[in-house]
C-alpha cells in the first residue's frame, strides 16, 4: 500500500533535480532535458492526485494529456529556436546568446 | 512494518526514474544525458502503470520517447560542432542552483508535513472498469473537454509549422 506522499516526494525530487539541470547546464539542449524533466515531475503529481483522490472523474488524467501536448510542442520550438541560433552563432551555449539583434 | 509488493516496484521505478534524471543534469557527453532521459521517461510509464493509468503510460512512451526524445537528439546531432564535450558542462553558479534546488525540495517537503493526514491517503478509492472510455467520451462531450482538446490540437498544429518555418533553411 504505497501513500500519496511517496508519489508527491518523488514529483517533488524529480522537479528540483530538473531545476538544477536548467539553471546550472550551459548546453541550450541540456536547458530543454532538465525542462522536460519538470513537466514530467508535474505529470506524476497530476496522476497520482487523480488516482488517490478522485478517480471516478477523468479530469486528471486529461489534464496530463493536456500538460503533454503542450510541452511536446514547446519541446519542438525550442529545439528549432536552437537550430536556428547554431546556424547563425555557431554555438549552443546558453551564456553565449548576450545580443538582442545583431 | 512489512514492506509489501506494490512498495517494492514503487521504491524500484522511483529508483530508476530520479537515477536517470541525475544523469541526465550531470552527463558531460550529452548523447548520454539523452539516453539517460529516454530512461527517465521509461520510469515514469511504469510509475504511470502502478498507478493504473494505462492509457497514459502508453501515450507517455509514445510521445515523450518516440517524439521528443528523438527530436533532442536530433537537435544534440545538429548542433555538436563546438560544444565538443570537452570543458565544464555546468556554468559558474552551479552551487547557487544546488543550493536553490536543495531548498526548493526542503519547501516541498515541508508543505507535505504540515498537511494532516496525509500519510494516511492510500487509495482505497475504486478505479472504474471502463476508464479509458471515460476519458474518450470526455474528450469529444462538448459538455466536458472538448473545447481544451480542440484547443491543443491546434497549438500542436501551430507549433510543429512554426517550428518548421524557424528551423528552416533560408533559400
Amino acid at each position: 500500500m504505497v501513500p500519496l506522499s511517496w508519489y508527491l516526494v518523488l514529483a517533488a525530487a524529480l522537479f528540483c533535480v530538473g531545476l538544477y539541470g536548467v539553471l546550472a547546464r550551459k548546453n541550450a539542449v541540456a536547458i530543454l532535458m532538465g525542462i522536460e524533466l519538470m513537466l514530467n515531475a508535474v505529470n506524476i503529481n497530476l496522476v497520482s492526485f487523480w488516482h488517490y483522490l478522485n478517480p471516478q472523474v477523468m479530469a486528471g488524467q486529461m489534464f496530463t494529456i493536456i500538460v503533454l501536448t503542450v510541452a511536446a510542442s514547446e519541446a519542438a520550438v525550442g529545439l528549432a529556436l536552437i537550430i536556428s541560433i547554431y546556424r547563425r552563432r555557431n554555438s549552443v551555449i546558453a551564456e553565449d546568446m548576450d545580443l538582442m539583434k545583431w | 512494518m512489512t514492506v509489501t509488493v506494490d512498495q517494492i516496484l514503487f521504491l524500484l521505478s522511483a529508483l530508476v526514474t530520479l537515477g536517470a534524471a541525475i544523469i541526465v543534469v550531470t552527463a558531460r557527453n550529452l548523447v548520454h544525458a539523452a539516453l539517460a532521459l529516454i530512461a527517465t521517461f521509461f520510469g515514469v510509464a511504469i510509475l504511470f502503470v502502478l498507478l493504473q493509468a494505462g492509457f497514459l503510460a502508453t501515450v507517455q512512451v509514445v510521445l515523450y520517447i518516440g517524439a521528443i526524445a528523438i527530436l533532442i537528439i536530433f537537435a544534440i546531432m545538429l548542433t555538436r560542432r563546438v560544444m565538443q564535450d570537452s570543458g565544464p558542462q555546468t556554468n559558474q553558479q552551479w552551487w547557487l542552483a544546488a543550493l536553490l534546488s536543495l531548498a526548493l525540495f526542503a519547501a516541498l517537503w515541508a508543505v507535505f508535513q504540515q498537511v494532516p493526514g496525509l500519510q494516511n491517503v492510500t487509495g482505497t478509492q475504486v478505479i472504474p472498469n471502463d476508464s479509458l472510455q471515460r476519458l474518450g467520451f470526455g474528450f469529444v462531450d462538448p459538455n466536458q473537454y472538448m473545447l481544451p482538446f480542440e484547443l491543443a490540437s491546434v497549438l500542436l498544429l501551430i507549433a510543429l509549422v512554426g517550428s518548421i518555418v524557424i528551423a528552416g533553411e533560408k533559400q
